[in-house]
């Protein structure tokens, strides 16, 4: 099949889907087809990525994309803007892991979402969501992009806001969207100084004519430029400052934040940096800015995912901090790492929501771990996927995690753009941090003993939902090995490369190794990843089980830490003080003495004007008909003395 | 016997002149007269005027298109009598009266 074929199912499939779930679904009730019809929507999506894949492996080297070209948009002046798409090795792989995952969730959500009345709507966003994640990563523009950039981040307030009569549900998808709103005019304004500077705002054409040699100035319009896109980033990647929406943000659906909040959406910053890596390799110090933010956003984050105790908010926290993992991974310069730590995220995260939602689904939508225990043996399927996703994410090997997180650490000191000890350190101790709150939440959700009441009993959840976990955990599990390390490859029989690392050769920018770090530093360091890892959930698992009084005690002991990390550094507090409440109270003076005081007395005297006006004309009117004829004959002597003068 | 010309030879002239007279006395019974059927009767004698004044010209400058105009004209007055007197009915029925004045009503 042709590539503009498969290329208008793989959009087009569910944007039917949106179109008829929103416009008949509420019409058509039922509670199964809705669900039904945009998991197939999703999946003829899905098969068309496969093929386009396909189409991409089949380019010759030199030339490894497909560019489809639509219409064109504008032209103004020299600025001409087609809608044109592009597949290339990194979209390939994106709309692989959308589509794919995707579909896992629609088919999730069947069952998860079977008793709620506004199911149709529900699909209709969902399928509204695949048609602008996949404009975002497709498109071959920066506007483009910005166009699924923003699509996704009005699905995402649609979503979140689901159930809108709740009020603060309400409210934390306006949180997102405003926040949002920032990073996007950053981004915006980032635009506008790559287009002074390169004339172009073409993906393509700005990795090319990003200089190669590193400009270090602050004031490089390739500096400004990359980090205004990079305030961006922190919007929609969740990333300090910009990260408080993304904790609220679980508001939504439990698929929604599996899908939207987990998976895709918030990757889509990184995405970006990945695909414009020769433009921000060319501005080191960005480069140092986005691995501070994504280090420190990896840390905190991680902190305050220990004292959540929303199972949801739990993983909410942990996927910023592994956001923040990618965007540091961008920040040395690890862009194939950074992207390979997407794929696998995607995988075990949406795995994780998936479970999560399988086990509020269960126990009839509570959320609050201390709730919960020993339901190992009452969600059997649940229980063996989830321990996946965990085994993945704290990084033990051959689970997905252990790969793409091992080779950001790796980086993180042997990158020549910035790698050093300091990173390679506050990496580790974040991952022990994600080892640590993860572990406690499977102490608290499955092994420890049942803390719900007789009447509140779990159950398992229908295969609709179970199916989905599995194909997950599988994905979880053997993700990995798309990117097998050099140092694991040369011992194993045949030396396999790194699949991704190799696919992606052509379109990203690759990281060199400092000089004189040697494969035996990379066995050191995943070695000592590991056993840290094995140590720090052996150590929780046996304190959350047996000794909780020593749990408590430290708790007492640090009580000031830990009110800290309960309120979350206060962050949200000084938002709320400084910015929230100024913006609320400048707004009502706003509307009270500008817009009531000037633009509405301005808009009132020009209507008082007006029908004065008339009123003064009003006595020609008089009805007379006599009167009229005489106005117009005079008028018309008027004009004949006037035609023969001239 | 040079000035007795005006009145012993017609020419051009003379045509217009009446034609002028006739227009005037039309546009003053239109604006003077209160009775609704005189002052139909003034539009008409202002439409022949006209007539007049087309046919003097056809007539000066040796064309026939005055001539066809005039034929227009009548058209559209006989179209003008016949809609102009449904309305003079049409008051009447209404007022038992046909005075100008009753189009005072139709003012918003």
């Amino acid at each position: 099949m042709s590539s503009e074929l498969l290329f208008s199912l793989l959009i087009f499939a569910p944007l039917v889907g949106f179109a008829f779930n929103g416009l008949l679904g509420k019409k058509l009730g039922g509670h199964l087809y809705p669900g039904v019809i945009a998991s197939v929507a999703s999946f003829i999506s899905f098969v068309a990525s496969v093929g386009l894949f396909q189409l991409v492996s089949e380019q010759p080297e030199q030339a490894k994309y497909l560019v489809i070209h639509a219409f064109d948009w504008m032209q103004v002046g020299t600025f001409r803007l087609p809608v044109q798409f592009l597949i290339d090795p990194l979209s390939s792989i994106m709309i692989l892991v959308i589509t794919g995952v995707g579909t896992l969730i629609h088919i999730f959500s069947i069952g998860y979402m079977a008793e709620d009345p506004g199911i149709a709507k529900y699909f209709s966003y969902l399928n509204f969501f695949l048609f602008n994640m996949l404009i975002l990563v497709t498109g071959d523009s920066l506007p483009l992009l910005f166009v699924g950039w923003e699509g996704v981040g009005l699905c995402s307030y649609l979503l979140i806001g689901f159930w809108y009569e709740d009020h603060e549900k309400a409210e934390a998808g306006m949180k997102a969207f405003i926040v949002n709103r920032v990073g996007d005019a950053a981004f915006l304004l980032g635009m506008f100084v790559l287009y002074s500077h390169f004339g172009t705002l073409n993906l393509l054409e700005l990795n090319s004519l990003a200089p190669k040699e590193a400009i270090w100035n602050w004031l490089d319009p390739i500096t400004i430029g990359t980090l205004l896109l990079f305030v961006g980033v922190t919007g929609k990647s969740a990333q300090v400052p910009l990260y408080v929406w993304l904790p609220d943000a679980m508001a939504g659906p439990t698929p929604v934040s599996a899908l939207i909040h987990a998976a895709t959406m918030v990757t889509a910053g990184v995405y970006m940096m990945v695909r414009l890596s020769y433009l921000y390799t060319a501005a080191p110090y960005t480069m140092i800015v986005v691995a501070a933010i994504g280090l420190l956003t990896a840390v905190l984050a991680a902190t305050m995912g220990i004292v959540q105790w929303d199972i949801k908010k739990v993983l909410a926290y942990s996927t910023v901090s592994q956001l923040g993992y990618m965007v540091f991974a961008c920040g040395v310069g690890a862009f194939s790492a950074a992207f390979f730590h997407l794929v696998t995220h995607a995988f075990f995260k949406a795995l994780m929501f998936l479970g999560a939602g399988s086990v509020i689904y269960g126990m009839h939508h509570q959320q609050d771990i201390r709730e919960m225990g020993g339901l190992n043996k009452r969600m059997p399927l649940t229980y063996w996927t989830f321990m996946i996703g965990w085994l993945s994410i704290i990084g033990l090997p051959p689970f997905s995690g252990f790969f793409s997180k091992d080779e950001i650490k790796w980086f993180a000191l042997a990158s020549d753009r910035g790698g050093n000890w300091i990173f390679w350190g506050l990496a580790w101790v974040g991952s022990l941090l994600t080892t640590f709150y993860m572990t406690r939440l499977m102490a608290y959700t499955f092994w420890r003993d049942k803390k719900y009441s007789a009447d509140h009993q779990p159950h398992e959840s229908p295969w609709v939902m179970t199916v989905p976990l599995m194909i997950l955990a599988f994905l979880a599990a053997t993700g990995g090995f798309l990117g097998i390390p050099h140092a694991i490859a040369q011992i194993l029989p045949g030396h396999p490369n790194h699949w991704l690392e190799h696919w992606l050769k052509p379109v990203i920018s690759l990281p060199t190794i400092k000089q004189g770090i040697t494969v035996e530093y990379e066995w050191l360091l995943m070695g000592l990843s590991v056993v840290g890892s094995f140590t720090v959930a052996m150590v929780t698992r046996y304190l959350y089980l047996n000794r909780i009084d020593l749990i408590d005690r430290t708790r007492e002991r640090f009580e000031v830490i830990h009110k800290v990390w309960v309120h979350k550094y206060y962050v949200d507090a000084f938002y709320q003080k400084y910015f929230v409440e100024n913006l609320v109270l400048s707004s009502r003076d706003l509307w009270r003495y500008v817009d009531v005081g000037v633009i509405d007395r301005l808009v009132n005297k020009i209507a008082d004007v007006t029908k004065e006006l008339g009123r003064g004309f009003a006595w020609l009117q008089s009805g007379n008909m006599q009167n009229y004829a005489f106005i117009t004959i005079i008028g018309l002597i008027i004009f004949v003395l006037f035609l023969f003068k001239g | 016997m040079k000035g007795l010309e005006l009145f012993t030879t017609v020419t051009y002239a003379h045509f217009l002149f009446l034609s002028f007279v006739l227009f005037a006395l039309g546009v003053l019974g239109v604006l003077l007269r209160r009775n609704l059927i005189v002052v139909m009767m003034s539009v008409e004698l202002m439409l022949n005027a006209v007539n007049l004044t087309f046919i003097t010209f056809a007539k000066a400058l040796n064309q026939l298109d005055g001539q066809i105009f005039v034929f227009f004209v009548m058209t559209i007055a006989a179209a003008e009598a016949a809609v102009g007197l449904a309305i003079v009915v049409a008051i009447f029925k209404r007022f038992r009266e046909v005075n100008i004045r009753f189009f005072q009503f139709l003012k918003g």
